[in-house]
């Protein structure tokens, strides 16, 4: 086993957090420098409590960190937990590269 | 070969495309022929075993793959739509140890679709899932375990994205 080990609940609030284009676009911009929340929804037609929501919601799945410095709140992306949803859609992927080279073997008469 | 895999986030979907040396109808067979398709479905250490195999519009096809250490995992299609030899639309699930379908577990649906291609054939797949169903399917079917080819690619990949 090379995946670390997700719970169920775990695994759903990752896709839920990442199946929001504003939410993704959150990720992008919090790599570095690590903006605050504020300056975060400055970036946004939405309200502060929007953003805000947003963020909650990839706090939740782990896929950000806040801190504080002073009086604002940083916002920063977990690449790990990025890389690890890409790695779930990445498993579909070669599973089915799996299937069409075995399929192109059988077309081939390859074993049998 | 693959021509392209795109996954999409958005709506948690995956479309590959695939050509073939073949005419459409013999890759046709390879879903529609239960012992063509139990050589293709699982990988080498877990051979795919078809005990129930009906590709009309509401049919069902049920499986069980076997592991090295006699290790099994069931599953089983609901033919949504066939249209020989051109698509098939079924929902993929999975099945208790007695072979009947879990309803409680979830779902994908699963598009395929052929076309005749510079003399050759075009097979198009498209998967859509729900969050929890894809990562169940992948979870259950022990994907982690199953295709360990597929872990250094996998890290390619993520290399590569940076």
């Amino acid at each position: 086993m090379v995946v670390d080990e997700l719970t169920d609940t775990e695994v759903d609030r990752l896709f839920h957090a990442l199946a929001d284009a504003t939410r993704r676009d959150i990720l992008r911009r919090c790599v570095a420098p690590e903006p605050s929340v504020s300056r975060l929804a400055d970036g946004y037609a939405m309200s502060f409590a929007a953003v805000q929501k947003h963020v909650a919601v990839l706090e939740r799945a782990g896929l950000v960190t806040k801190h504080r410095l002073g009086r604002e709140q940083l916002v920063r992306t977990d690449h790990d937990a990025v890389a690890r949803a890409r790695r779930v859609l990445d498993e579909l992927e070669a599973t089915w590269r799996g299937r069409v080279d075995r399929m192109a073997d059988l077309l081939a008469g390859h074993d049998g | 070969m693959i021509v392209s895999v795109e996954k999409d986030l958005d709506s948690l979907s995956l479309t590959l495309l695939a050509d073939f040396d073949a005419p459409i109808e013999r890759v046709w067979q390879l879903w529609a022929d239960p012992r063509q398709l139990e050589r293709w479905w699982g990988p080498p250490s877990h051979p795919a075993t078809m005990e129930k195999h009906d590709l009309a519009a509401g049919g069902e096809v049920a499986y069980v793959m076997t592991g090295p250490a006699g290790e099994e995992s069931r599953g089983w299609w609901r033919v949504t739509s066939a249209d020989p030899p051109r698509s098939l639309r079924f929902t993929d699930g999975w099945a208790h140890r007695d072979g009947t379908p879990n309803h409680a577990a979830p779902t994908t649906a699963v598009q395929m679709r052929l076309s005749e291609r510079d003399g050759g054939t075009r097979m198009e797949l498209r998967f859509t899932f729900e969050s929890r169903e894809h990562m169940d399917q992948l979870e259950r079917r022990g994907a982690f375990d199953v295709f360990p080819q597929s872990v250094g690619q996998m890290d390619g990949i993520l290399e590569s994205n940076g």
